[in-house]
């Protein structure tokens, strides 16, 4: 009987096996980065607001601290959103003609909420709060970027799970310390380190000193058994990744 | 379902079957997928969510005219109007430790320093960009007057300076009063103020941690 197919089908069957598995992985590996490419998590994309408010004017300029707007992000889950008065404490005599502002003055005269829209926002079903990651030492940049020189807010982070767990699986890393030796000629060094947008972590040619005590402790490594976050950790009392990975952490 | 009774079936009714399982199968993931909008965003109130329900469209409520919440009876009238017997008092309504004065500092420098300057000469960057320029803690007026009056200040604002009481609870507002009393001392003190045996930083004592919750 004659051969039906020819010698080189062998290899074209295997090599569109190969082929199949390779499309089928492949496609696969394009759809979990997409669902985590900005297209789907928003991330770095600034969205419409009724004000264009500049965090970079604000902050980086002005040098106002976070706390000043968001004044419930030490004591409570929710950061706090200003509400206009605070605005107007400064803009009832600075910018009074300008037109950017105008919806700011027509909520005062109203009444009407100026209605912003959110540009971090977890599903409903995840549990979150601002007040422990502040306390236990993790700094606004560390989530949300470099606030002081965005022009419009937009959410640095994916937001995603897989985010949250990556720091949870190891907090040490990202912790920094409250306070740390003040240097009357280096502002930074000034107030609390989580709301410093520029803080950096300790390294040889940056050591980081802060307090213990009486006495003064310098760290020239973040992680490590001498890291700066080792130590924090211990101090903060900061739980095991175990307790703060289990599902019920943010899931309840 | 029993797989059992399924098998024993006649073939036509099978099929029936095998078609209203996979009609179920489908209709439930569709469910799920509509199910995972609905618990994205979940028909309850978080902070600031907009409503549907009020005609102002807000979630947030004020409590209903007179109300008064377990606690907040607010009956101190030192603590919390900083006046006794209708005048401002001269007095502190509770003492006043080193970690009360870090915070007190640390508060000052968030919502105060704007404008009056870390120094409290008046001339902070809001002022400098503008606005009023207010008068400086340490003209004879302020340094005379009772601690009571920079907390009533904070509490219900004074000529263009808003007030700061929706922003900075009342404790705190004591602690940034004590913490200004202590900024005007620093332009008269002199060397022989300092207690024998004790020697003062060339830094302020800001490290350490200043107390957390407020009252
Ligand atoms: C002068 C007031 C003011 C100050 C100071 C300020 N913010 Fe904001 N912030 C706002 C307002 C108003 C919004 C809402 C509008 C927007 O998203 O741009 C906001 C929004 C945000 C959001 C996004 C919230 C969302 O929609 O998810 C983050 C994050 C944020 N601020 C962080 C910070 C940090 C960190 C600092 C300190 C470095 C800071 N802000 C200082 C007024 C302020
Ligand atoms: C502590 C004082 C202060 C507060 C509070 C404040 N601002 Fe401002 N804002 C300023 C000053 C000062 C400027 C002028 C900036 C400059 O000169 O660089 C300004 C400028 C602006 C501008 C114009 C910026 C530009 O693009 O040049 C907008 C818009 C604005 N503010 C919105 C807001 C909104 C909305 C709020 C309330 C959430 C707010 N501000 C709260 C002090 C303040
Ligand atoms: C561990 C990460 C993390 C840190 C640290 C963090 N944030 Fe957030 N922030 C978030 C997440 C996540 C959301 C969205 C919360 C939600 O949707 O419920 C958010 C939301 C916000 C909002 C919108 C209002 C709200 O609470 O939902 C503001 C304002 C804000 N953050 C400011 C700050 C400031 C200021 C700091 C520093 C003191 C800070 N955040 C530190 C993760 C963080
Ligand atoms: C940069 C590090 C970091 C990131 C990112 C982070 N966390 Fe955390 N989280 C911490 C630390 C540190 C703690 C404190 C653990 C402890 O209690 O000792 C914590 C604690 C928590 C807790 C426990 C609060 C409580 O009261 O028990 C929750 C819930 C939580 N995080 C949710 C989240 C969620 C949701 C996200 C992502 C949106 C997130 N975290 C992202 C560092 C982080
Ligand atoms: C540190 C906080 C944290 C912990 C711990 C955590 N999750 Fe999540 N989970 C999240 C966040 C944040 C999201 C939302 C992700 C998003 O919006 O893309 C989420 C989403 C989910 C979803 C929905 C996914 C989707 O696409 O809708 C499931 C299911 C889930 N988590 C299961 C779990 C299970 C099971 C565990 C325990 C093994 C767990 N989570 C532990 C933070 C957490
Ligand atoms: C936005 C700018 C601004 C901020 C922020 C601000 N003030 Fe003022 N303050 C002023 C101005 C302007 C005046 C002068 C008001 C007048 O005479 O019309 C003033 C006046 C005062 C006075 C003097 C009152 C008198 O008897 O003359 C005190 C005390 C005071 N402020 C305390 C504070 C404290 C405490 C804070 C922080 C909680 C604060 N201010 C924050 C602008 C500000």
């Amino acid at each position: 009987m004659a051969q039906i197919f020819h010698r080189s089908a062998n290899s074209i069957a295997k090599a569109s096996i190969l082929g199949g598995l390779i499309l089928v992985v492949g496609l696969l590996w394009a759809a979990l980065q997409l669902q985590r490419s900005p297209y789907f998590t928003y991330a770095g994309v600034a969205r419409p607001q009724p004000v264009p408010f500049p965090h970079q004017h604000h902050v980086a300029g002005l040098g106002i601290d976070c706390r000043y707007c968001h004044t419930t992000v030490e004591v409570s889950g929710f950061a706090g959103i200003p509400p206009t008065r605070t605005c107007m404490n400064c803009h009832s005599q600075i910018w009074t003609a300008a037109p950017m502002l105008e919806p700011v003055r027509e909520s005062l005269r109203t009444g009407k909420s100026l209605v912003w829209t959110r540009a971090n926002d977890l599903p409903d079903f995840v549990y979150f709060d601002h007040s422990i990651h502040v306390n236990k030492g993790v700094g606004c940049n560390t989530c949300h970027g470099r606030v002081d020189q965005m022009p419009l807010m937009y959410n640095q982070a994916s937001l995603q799970m897989e985010w949250c767990l990556n720091c949870h699986r190891d907090p040490a890393k990202n912790l920094r310390p409250h306070y740390v030796k003040e240097d009357p000629k280096n502002p930074a060094t000034m107030g609390d380190q989580i709301f410093n947008m520029a803080y950096q972590e300790p390294s040889d040619s940056h050591p980081v000193t802060i307090r213990e005590g009486n006495t003064y402790k310098t760290f020239t490594s973040q992680t490590g058994p001498d890291g700066l976050g080792t130590y924090l950790a211990a101090v903060n009392h900061v739980r095991s990744p175990r307790d703060i990975t289990s599902c019920n952490t943010c899931h309840r | 379902m029993d797989m059992r009774i399924l098998t024993n079936m006649p073939m036509p009714a099978r099929r029936f079957k095998q078609a209203a399982l996979l009609l179920v199968a489908v209709g439930a993931l569709l469910t799920v997928s509509a199910c995972r909008e609905d618990m994205q965003n979940q028909p309850k109130y978080v902070p600031l969510r907009e409503s549907s329900f009020f005609p102002d469209q807000r979630s947030a409520r004020l409590p209903v005219e007179g109300t008064i919440a377990r606690g907040q009876l607010e009956d101190d009238s030192l603590l919390y109007t900083g006046k006794v017997d209708g005048k401002e008092s001269a007095e502190l309504p509770f003492a006043m430790t080193a970690a009360d004065m870090q915070r007190g500092r640390e508060r000052y420098n968030i919502y105060c320093s704007p404008c009056h300057s870390q120094l409290g000469d008046g001339n902070g960057m809001i002022v400098q960009r503008g606005f009023k320029k207010p008068p400086s803690y340490f003209e004879p007026r302020l340094v005379q007057a009772p601690i009571g009056h920079f907390f009533n200040v904070m509490t219900r604002g004074y000529g263009a300076m808003a007030e700061y009481s929706s922003q900075v609870p009342v404790a705190d507002r004591w602690r940034i009063a004590a913490y200004i009393r202590a900024l005007q001392l620093t332009q008269t003190a002199k060397g022989t103020d300092v207690p024998a045996g004790v020697t003062v930083a060339s830094h302020a004592p800001t490290e350490g941690e200043a107390p957390k919750e407020a009252k």
